[in-house]
């Protein structure tokens, strides 16, 4: 396989999404961009793809990145239709998987379920143990190994986990134990778990080498259908893959680190927010990814999507790698707005879904929604229903709102319809606000950029609601993930724990690891054969006061480790936070991260912007009757593909273009910034 | 009453959106504080186990107006009754002030939970109150950790703080922090929790002034007076699909750790209408050990309950209108000065839900689950670290078997009822005690059968690896396993086996003791109780049968 060119020209990205699959092409010498989206082939995803790249109109053999991200390893893990998947593990600890932290699924109420990932005939145990400084206690006990692999192979197991209690401190008998499973059995789909994370907690490191055990074969062996599918149809370089990170790897490396692609589609769309923000000239924004039954939101700071380490992905299924950190509250457009035993008024958490949807959908749907509000108060088209050729029947909208929920809180329907707008756009702003707190953020400090279908839709609303001066809608908000995978750098992230406090500390120790971690990065990035402009590496650490959980990360600034340096940031850290000051605590040094980034040949972002042949006049198509704050009004409707750069808008006014629609409301107004994305200033309240 | 107040009634009160906008605002408040005060502390029970709660609370009478829906469950009455008690206890009370209290007499709980009421000014005038708990690791007494089950007066558990001062118009008093600081054990990290317990409440009072200045004080007060009765109207729906009528429930508590005899539990329920009484009046008298509940907690335990069986009831003084509870004088779950109560919030709480549980399996079948394993399973280890050169204390709490439901098995390994703490990792006790983890499994065939089986105990073995240590125990279900319901099996008891010098003894009140001392290699082992089980165990489907024994359950 050829060395991927650098200074070539055609990007493809493609995001594999629940419905539908994105695909976007950049021609970076010509500046030209194509678009294209296919339903997604659920049967075998391969075909959806290379339908898609036909669409493209580039022949496979003319791409030089072609850049992908899948959930096909998210949907596995929460459907529970993984790998069958086996576990070797330290005598005693066979049920670490399933026992978890003594949780219970809800606050309130005693009832619900809870599978593990591995089954329990699935797990076995071995005779080892490490104390917590990592000495050995116990021997391996390599015989039992070796008889524990002949049981495992006879299983019909396809995969492997090893998890061995303190690992993260000393990994010598996961390391021998896994070389002793893969001689006797051939199999890449081995793994221990110190090779996924090396951090402290049991349940929490061994819950994501089971993710990565789980989804192994099933990534690898979709990546691989794929490749070959496109090799069939003359694509000659390597595919790359999406990571939950923002960054992207080499389809090779997918095995070895199957568990970075869980949600990496969503993760692609904030790195592609973060790009179009700063070539807008905004550097801290909150995204906002609307679709039909969840809001997803992450925070870009000074430019770059913050990264969590500490994520769950469902009940009793927490993840311990770096990914973006999308929050995702359960309100979209299919959310059902009724009346709880109170009579308040609730929107969601019961939604439509996309069947029966909701009513203007006309599948069948009886129960009003947030979508079905937006149809009634002339938000959206109700004569164009995406994916439908039928226009959406207002009237059985109106009826619906009326009884279901007018008459009782004493309403018209535009009325209802209108408090469940307000209802929804409160939960989210609120849901936003403690997100951003959590993170030690001031929502007034960001613009709010809007993406996904129905994004854009409430986003004015919820940024006022937030104190957020701006908005920043995208030229394409239903294709940001596509694009988030044209935009990717080759990226790859490492923890270790070292747990000890800053007076025993050496800081020779913390730079031998710093550099051991970039030396891995970098070899990473040499295996996996993919061309890049610069090497970049960043250190962070994470730090508590003794007897403190919670950890506050720090990046180091210069190359090297220096204590007073990172206590002084620890220090002010904290009181930027917390507003507290604790010099009598003992600082702790937790973990040390290393992120290696292969950076790419940066895409620039005016290649989007309108052509010169557009104008006001042509994008204008006419005027519908729009309800805001209690009175309709004549909304100036607008084709988005047509609008020019610098274009002003004021509000009342409907921006529509394919996939999305744009709602700027009656005190807001807005003008077409120089890349083609539409910059909103709210008027927020005071 | 307010039962014939239906929405169209309320129509020309204030609109529905607002309404709920301001519901939520208030919750964000509390959750904001939540999230400092868990982010901040350093009591691990804290910030791992989330063993707090921070709310708002009215003039007057304390009554709760919202709660942090990430605090604690047992704390959803208690707080009402500290801050009602500190409003009677002091008259004195000015802008910048913070209370602090942790006496169990005056509504609250076990001496560990340290609470902190701050009046809460709007534009120069007191508006409601801020109030906050946290569990410290210890406040002195006789045992590590303060979980002891021998105590016969409270003077021996612990620091006892009446409402005092913490903080005088912003100024914190060090005479106080001093005086509390040299009565608890490993204090030097107490001042860390005191601040991030201040600093949570600092962070609510901002939030709140906010919310007020957007919305209007008048507004604000009216939806809080409107959100009461929707709350309250709401409850009645629920109870009103209790059929009318009186059900018994009884719950048997192994010892009060002192006397080796069982305590009894009795509840009476009776349900008319939207109206439910509860009478708890035929428990039995108070105890020697520390097994007595003060009203506060008692109270608080009706209302946990409560929701947990009708979960989606917002939580404001107005859902707890239509419940009665007779002050159950004369019992040990009303404890008076001196009686001590190192187990009421963990343990006797659990068992004055199962025992109210159990008394509305029969009436509404659909709703509710067989018992769960009903202890927070406190083990308490504490000395000296030679190889660390410190003393430290081991403070731990282990799940059980929650009771089979409607529709499935018990869930394994939940949490105590009245908590939402989770566990420590095996890892982190390891790094941070001298000990060592020869297993913490599943307890096998823990589950009470039934159409659906309880879930599983845990089994774990902890052995010190160094040094010296001193465990005490206060669990419970030693001697009576959760019961089952509607013909399921109860599950099995909790079982503790300590290891001294090679010889293996049981504590004679078997969940509960203290007092034992451990050198290297000896060890302690406990097995947590299995749920009950629901429905009869001859309608257990074929499949699920043959999935247990595959899986060796």
């Amino acid at each position: 396989m050829q060395k991927v060119k650098t200074t070539s020209s055609i990007n493809v990205g493609v995001d594999v999404g629940g419905t539908f699959t994105d695909f976007l092409m950049v021609n970076t010498e010509t500046g030209e961009f194509r678009t294209a989206k296919v339903p997604t082939t659920v049967d075998d995803r391969a075909r959806g793809f290379l339908l898609g790249i036909e669409e493209l109109d580039v022949g496979a053999e003319a791409i030089d990145w072609l850049v992908h991200g899948t959930t096909a390893g998210t949907n596995a893990v929460l459907e529970r239709k993984g790998a069958h998947t086996a576990l070797i593990t330290t005598a005693g600890f066979r049920d670490t998987l399933e026992l978890g932290r003594r949780t219970r699924p809800y606050a309130y109420g005693l009832s619900g379920s809870f599978e593990a990932l591995i089954e329990r005939n699935d797990r076995y145990e071995v005779s080892e143990r490490l104390d917590a400084k990592g000495r050995v206690l116990i021997e391996l006990d390599e015989d039992e190994v070796r008889r524990t692999v002949q049981q495992i192979i006879k299983s019909g197991a396809e995969s492997v986990v090893i998890h061995f209690l303190h690992s993260y401190i000393n990994p010598v008998h996961e390391q021998r134990c896994a070389k002793i499973v893969r001689e006797m059995w051939p199999n890449k789909n081995v793994v221990a778990g110190s090779e996924i994370v090396r951090e402290m907690r049991e349940f929490e490191r061994g819950t994501t080498a089971a993710i990565h055990a789980a989804i192994q074969p099933i990534v690898s062996r979709y990546i691989e259908r794929v490749q070959s599918a496109l090799e069939e149809e003359g694509f000659r370089n390597e595919l790359l893959v999406m990571q939950a990170n923002g960054g992207m790897m080499a389809s090779s490396l997918v095995g070895e680190h199957a568990v970075q692609t869980v949600m990496s589609g969503p993760a692609a769309g904030v790195l592609a927010a973060a790009e179009i923000a700063k070539a807008s000239g905004f550097s801290n924004v909150i995204t906002g990814d609307m679709g039909g039954t969840s809001y997803d939101v992450a925070l870009i700071v000074e430019g770059e999507p913050v990264i969590a380490a500490e994520k769950d992905l469902a009940y009793g299924i927490p993840i311990r790698i770096p990914m973006i950190d999308i929050h995702t509250i359960g309100a979209g457009g299919g959310s059902i707005a009724h009346l709880d035993k109170a009579g308040m008024l609730r929107v969601g958490p019961e939604s439509a879904g996309s069947y029966p949807g909701p009513i203007g959908y006309g599948r069948g749907g009886e129960l009003p929604t947030i979508t079905d509000a937006n149809f009634l108060l002339g938000r959206i088209n109700a004569e164009q229903v995406t994916g439908s050729d039928n226009k959406a029947p207002l009237e059985k909208i109106e009826t619906a709102m009326q009884e279901q929920l007018g008459a009782d809180l004493g309403m018209s329907a535009e009325q209802v319809a209108a408090a469940i707008i307000e209802v929804a756009v409160n939960e989210l702003a609120g849901a936003i606000r403690l997100i951003s707190v959590e993170k030690g953020n001031d929502p007034r400090d960001f613009a709010l950029m809007p993406f996904g279908g129905a994004g854009p839709l409430h986003a004015v609303a919820i940024a006022r609601e937030l104190g957020i001066p701006q908005v920043v809608v995208p030229r394409f908000p239903g294709l940001t993930s596509a694009l988030g995978c044209v935009l990717a750098d080759v990226r790859h992230d490492f923890v270790q724990t070292i747990n000890k406090p800053f007076i025993e500390l050496e800081a020779e120790e913390v730079n031998k690891l710093m550099q051991e971690q970039a030396r891995a990065g970098r070899e990473l990035l040499a295996r996996e054969n993919v061309a890049t402009e610069a090497t970049e590496v960043r250190h962070e650490v994470d730090l508590l006061y003794r007897g403190q959980s919670h950890v506050l990360r720090i990046p180091i600034k210069a190359d090297h480790f220096d204590s007073q340096n990172v206590l002084s940031d620890l220090t002010d850290a904290y009181l930027d936070r917390f507003n507290l000051s604790l010099p009598e605590m003992v600082p702790v040094l937790v973990n040390v991260r290393t992120t290696v980034i292969g950076v790419r040949e940066p895409i620039d972002m005016s290649l989007f912007k309108p052509g010169a042949d557009t104008s006001l006049e042509m994008a204008k198509v006419g005027t519908r009757r729009a309800y805001f704050n209690g009175s309709w009004y004549d909304a100036d409707i607008y084709n988005r593909e047509f609008l020019p750069v610098g274009a002003e808008l004021s509000g009342p006014a409907i921006i529509e273009q394919y996939d999305s629609t744009f709602v700027i409301d009656p005190e807001a107004t807005a003008k077409v910034d120089d890349i083609g994305n539409i910059v909103v200033d709210v008027a927020p309240y005071q | 009453m307010t039962s014939a107040m239906t929405t169209k009634n309320k129509k020309d009160g204030i609109d529905p959106v607002t309404l709920t906008v301001i519901e939520k605002g208030l919750q964000q408040v509390c959750s904001e504080m939540d999230l400092v005060h868990e982010k901040t502390s350093f009591s691990p029970v804290i910030s791992e186990s989330f063993d707090r709660s921070n709310g708002i609370y009215g003039l007057g009478n304390g009554r709760v107006i919202s709660q942090g829906v990430m605090g604690l469950p047992i704390f959803i009455g208690v707080m009402q009754e500290t801050t009602r008690s500190v409003i009677d206890y002091r008259d004195d009370l000015e802008d910048g002030d913070v209370i602090l209290v942790n006496d169990p007499y005056l509504g609250g709980t076990h001496l560990m939970d340290v609470k902190m009421v701050k009046p809460f000014y709007y534009k120069g005038k007191i508006w409601c109150y801020l109030s906050n708990t946290g569990h410290w690791p210890d406040t002195g007494g006789m045992v590590p950790g303060g979980f002891n089950s021998t105590a016969t007066e409270i003077h021996q558990e612990g620091l006892r703080i009446p409402p005092v001062k913490l903080m005088r118009q912003g100024t914190m008093d060090q005479d106080v922090v001093r005086i509390v600081l040299a009565n608890i054990r490993v204090s030097e990290e107490r001042i860390g929790d005191i601040k991030a317990q201040i600093a949570a409440l600092d962070a609510g009072a901002r939030r709140l002034t906010g919310l007020i200045d957007r919305y209007g004080q008048e507004t604000v007060e009216s939806a809080i007076a409107e959100l009461e009765d929707r709350s309250e109207q709401m409850m009645r729906a629920h109870i009103d699909t209790i059929p009318d009528g009186t059900y018994c429930g009884t719950a048997y508590m192994d010892s009060d750790g002192v006397v080796n005899e069982p305590l009894e539990i009795n509840v009476e329920i009776a349900v008319n209408g939207s109206d439910i009484a509860f009478d708890l009046s035929k428990s039995s008298p108070p105890c020697m050990g520390p097994m007595n509940s003060v009203w506060a907690t008692t109270l608080s335990s009706i209302y946990v309950a409560i929701k947990h069986i009708f979960p989606d009831v917002p939580v404001n003084a107005g859902c707890f209108r239509p419940i009665k509870v007779e002050e159950p004088k004369g019992t040990f779950i009303y404890a008076e000065y001196p009686r001590p109560v190192a187990g009421c919030a963990a343990e006797v709480s659990q068992r004055i839900m199962e025992a109210v549980f159990l008394a509305l399996a029969d009436a509404i079948p659909g709703k509710l689950f067989a018992a769960p394993a009903g202890t927070s399973g406190n083990i308490s280890l504490g000395g000296f670290d030679p190889e660390d050169e410190r003393n430290y204390i081991m403070y731990y709490f282990s799940g059980g078997g929650y009771g089979g439901w409607w529709s499935g098995d018990g869930i394994t390994n939940g949490c105590s009822t009245i908590g939402i703490s989770k566990s420590q990792p095996v890892e982190v006790l390891e790094q941070r005690y001298p000990v060592i983890f020869d297993h913490y499994s599943i307890r096998e065939h823990s589950g009470g059968a039934g159409k659906y089986r309880g879930g599983f105990g845990v089994s774990y073995k902890v052995r010190m690896l160094r040094g010296s240590g001193t465990a005490s125990f206060l669990m419970e279900h030693g001697k009576f396993g959760p019961p089952g319901i509607l013909g399921g099996e109860e599950g099995a008891c909790n079982e503790i086996r300590v290891c001294r010098n090679g010889q293996i003894i049981e504590p004679e009140h078997v969940s509960k003791g203290e007092g034992f001392t451990l050198g290297p290699g000896d060890w302690v082992e406990v097995l947590t109780p299995g749920g009950g089980g629901y429905g009869l165990p001859e309608a257990r489907s074929e499949e699920l049968t043959k999935r247990d024994e595959k899986r060796g359950y």
